[in-house]
């Protein structure tokens, strides 16, 4: 199928916008845009950040999910309460695949699941007591973890518990770090507001505990890796292009990330923010309060690796710029290979995104790269910062979707009629049933790294593994066939 | 037998809900009634007088202690008193913490697990915390629990603002479940015409004051020996007065979805009846020292 004009495109979002009634039209339509590269800001066509309408199948999270699941959770030395009833820490445990080094449940925690385990007693009579009995006893069973993290699920909130005195009095007692996180899942729209109360969290519990110490020793080319959450091994992927550059990579927020860590990162040179949606906001921070200067980069696919390694040593002297250099040269025969095989069996297809963080617009390059072309994307729980740097990547007349509703997602993959749809484990199967070859591109569908030169050959092979996959072909029922619709002759 | 009526007494706090509810029990009682007082407000004092005992053992604090309230069984919370009077507490979280609201919908599901509310009786009083805060002191009034509501109000400003207030719950269950109003209940604070008062306010609502309960030593002195009036001096008047008051709501059939006035119509009535004085615009916001240069 060629590529849709403009006006088709247009004619497709008012297709499916049609079933709608008036009300949930008109709010729907704000988030549905044709790309225009023309623009300066996505505010011009699209609306974002905005609560779902209820009956649409969104496929949002919770402020929860953002600050224990993204943010927190993959800090690995330190102990992450889910703080309420069971099931949120249960039901998202070990869920995103947040790989890091270390002995689980000896000095790393980070698929483990602890939780207040809250009953009707602790809501009527409140759960402080319940917590600073927990925090104790966690001090007795890992006395190796290096700190605690209080993640409030709904109730907290509700029952208004005061956590942030239970943290003071125990960090007093156990001279640990204890850190209270309001992530109450109702608050906000979507996961995106937990990134930010996490992010808060950081600022005001951990970031300026070693303001005024200098006993870290500090090098020119320190960097902090921020929002890689190593899902799969992509940080480490990450992480030995910068140190072969020359950097020295202080901190990894979070994935693989130690609160020591987190911790030194205000001594650092610059910032390297990857997920910039959920870990904009301490980049910020530190940019105000510790001068220190960020920028974004991109390791999807040689030609972003290459601009971005670019990009990051301009900030330093010509022994990292060299560096970079030297970087690029080193993998360009491993990257040229990859491409070579695989984008003869690629060039052309066309790829439809719904992602969330940063992935909408970063691995654009990625598929660019293998000759593919991706024809429509949208952000779970995007900004309209995260549509302004998505307008330049996308082709002009491709279609952009914000907090896609279950519907629209369906009607659009079945008119766009794409070779491989990228989305969460929830799409998949509705996917899968359609005959529409699919990647889940949270968790990288239990593969990865997809970062760095090292995960640009496994994503090539992944996305070659599944487009080409010979199951497609026998996807017809057997008796759609042509021989199986003739009529059948009556038995005499 | 007769259906089982589910009445729940509401009204400001202080106002006398309890003290009304314990007598008026009784009087019940004395009709041979078989009666159950459900206290639904974390201080657990609305069967004292019933039971002769400071505070009952709550099912929350109870279901605390046990574990949870899946360890209870009826009879651990359940305590019989007066002429066969059952009582439970709801009980609840000391002030500042937890959710008292959530205690008591806690507290009424474990009841009719349990099956307290058997065939034999024929009247169960909820006696509510003072206001309507949340939606767990509106758990009595929500469907297929109280059908009838008491308020008790006196001739004071802030108890009819209450009043009125509580009708306006009233009416936002009444068009989902059977709710209705019953009455107002006075008691009396011995304001200027408290009675025409309390009528008047009656009237507006849509209900009736279905008694007005005089002020009389004799109830403080019953409370002293934690007993209700008719227990404690059974040929006092004002053991009568919650007689007829039983006898009122035996009787009643009176059953409205009330008509909640707004706060300007309250605020004239009271200043026809010279509660509240007219309000002069020119002084609102006006400070003390203010005045005194002007």
């Amino acid at each position: 199928m060629a590529a849709m004009t403009r006006e088709e495109t247009e004619a497709l979002i008012q297709e499916v916008l049609e079933v709608y009634p008036e009300k949930a039209k008109k709010d729907r339509e704000k988030h549905l845009a044709i790309n225009d590269q023309s623009l300066e800001k996505a505010n011009k066509c699209i609306t974002s950040n905005r609560k779902s309408l209820p009956g649409v199948m969104t496929i949002r999270g919770c402020a929860y999910a953002g600050s224990k699941g993204v943010v927190w959770g993959p800090i690995k030395d330190m102990i992450h309460i889910s703080h309420g009833p069971v099931g949120c820490g249960q039901y998202s445990r070990a869920g995103r695949r947040n790989y890091y080094v270390g002995t689980t449940g000896i000095n790393t925690f980070g698929t483990m699941n602890f939780t207040s385990d809250f009953t009707e007693k602790d809501i009527v009579f409140g759960g402080d007591k319940k917590l600073a009995k927990l925090i104790d006893e966690i001090e007795v069973l890992f006395p190796m973890n290096k700190g605690i993290s209080i993640q409030s699920e709904c109730p907290i909130g509700l029952i208004g518990d005061d956590i942030e005195a239970v943290a003071k009095v125990k960090n007093k007692e156990h001279g640990k770090t204890i850190v209270p996180v309001r992530c109450e899942g109702f608050r906000g729209v979507s996961q995106s507001l937990g990134h930010h109360i996490a992010n808060d969290a950081i600022r005001d519990w951990v970031l300026e505990k070693r303001d005024g110490d200098d006993s870290f020793p500090t090098t020119p080319y320190d960097v902090a890796v921020i929002g890689d959450y190593n899902i799969g091994g992509d940080a480490w992927a990450s992480r030995t292009l910068l140190e072969e550059m020359g950097l020295r990579v202080v901190a990894q927020w979070s994935g693989d990330g130690t609160i020591a860590e987190i911790e030194k990162t205000p001594k650092v040179k610059l910032n390297l923010i990857h997920c910039y949606r959920s870990m904009n906001y301490i980049a910020r921070h530190m940019e105000e309060k510790y001068s220190i200067p960020w920028i974004e980069y991109n390791f999807f696919g040689p030609t972003k690796i290459a601009e971005s390694l670019r990009r990051i040593a301009e900030h330093f002297d010509d022994t990292i710029k060299e560096g970079a250099e030297r970087v690029i040269a080193r993998y360009k025969a491993d990257y040229d290979a990859v491409i070579a095989k695989y984008k003869p069996r690629l060039e052309g297809k066309r790829v439809m995104l719904y992602i969330g963080g940063l992935r909408p617009r970063h691995v654009i390059g990625a598929y660019e790269d293998l000759g593919m072309e991706v024809v429509g994307t949208g952000y779970e729980f995007g900004h309209n910062d995260d549509y302004d740097r998505t307008i330049k990547e996308m082709g002009n007349a491709t279609l952009l979707y914000d907090d896609v509703t279950g519907y629209e997602f369906e009607e659009f993959v079945k008119k766009v009629q794409p070779d491989l749809v990228g989305s969460g484990v929830k799409e998949k199967y509705i996917f899968q049933k359609m005959g529409v070859p699919f990647r889940q591109m949270h968790s990288w569908d239990y593969s990865g790294p997809y970062h760095g030169y090292d995960g640009f050959a496994i994503f090539a092979r992944d996305m070659d593994m599944t487009i080409n996959n010979p199951c497609w072909k026998s996807f017809k029922a057997p008796w759609k066939t042509e021989a199986a619709s003739e009529p059948v002759k009556a038995v005499a | 037998m007769a259906k089982l009526r589910q009445c729940a007494i509401y009204g400001k706090g202080g106002i006398g809900k309890s003290t009304t509810t314990q007598n008026l029990v009784a009087g019940l009682a004395e009709l041979g009634k078989k009666v159950m007082i459900v206290g639904c407000d974390p201080k657990a004092d609305s069967t004292r007088l019933i039971l002769h005992a400071k505070a009952q053992n709550s099912i929350m604090q109870m279901a605390a202690d046990a574990g949870s309230v899946e360890d209870l069984e009826l009879e651990d919370v359940l305590k019989v008193g007066y002429r066969d009077i059952k009582c439970v507490e709801s009980g609840g979280p000391e002030p500042g913490v937890g959710c008292a609201g959530r205690g008591v919908i806690t507290a009424i599901n474990f009841l009719e697990e349990e099956g307290a509310y058997d065939e034999n009786l024929d009247f169960v009083f909820y006696d509510v915390l003072g206001d309507v805060v949340c939606g767990g002191f509106a758990m009595p009034i929500r469907e297929n629990k109280a059908q009838e509501i008491y308020i008790v109000c006196s001739g004071e400003m802030m108890a009819m603002y209450a009043a009125n207030n509580i009708a306006k719950g009233i009416v936002k269950y009444a068009n989902s479940g059977g709710v209705r109003l019953a009455g107002l209940i006075c008691n009396s604070r011995q304001t200027a015409r408290e009675d025409e008062l309390i009528m008047e306010l009656a009237a507006k609502l849509g209900t009736h004051m279905i008694h007005f309960v005089p002020r009389d030593n004799v109830v403080q002195r019953a409370e002293i020996r934690r007993m209700t009036v008719i227990e404690y001096e059974p040929g006092a008047k004002q053991a009568q007065e919650y007689r007829d008051l039983a006898s009122k709501i035996l009787n009643n059939t009176q059953l409205v979805i009330p008509t909640p006035i707004t706060m300007d119509e309250l605020e004239d009535m009271l200043m026809e009846f010279g509660v509240m004085e007219e309000v002069d615009e020119s002084a609102v916001g006006v400070t003390a020292a203010a005045e005194a240069t002007a």
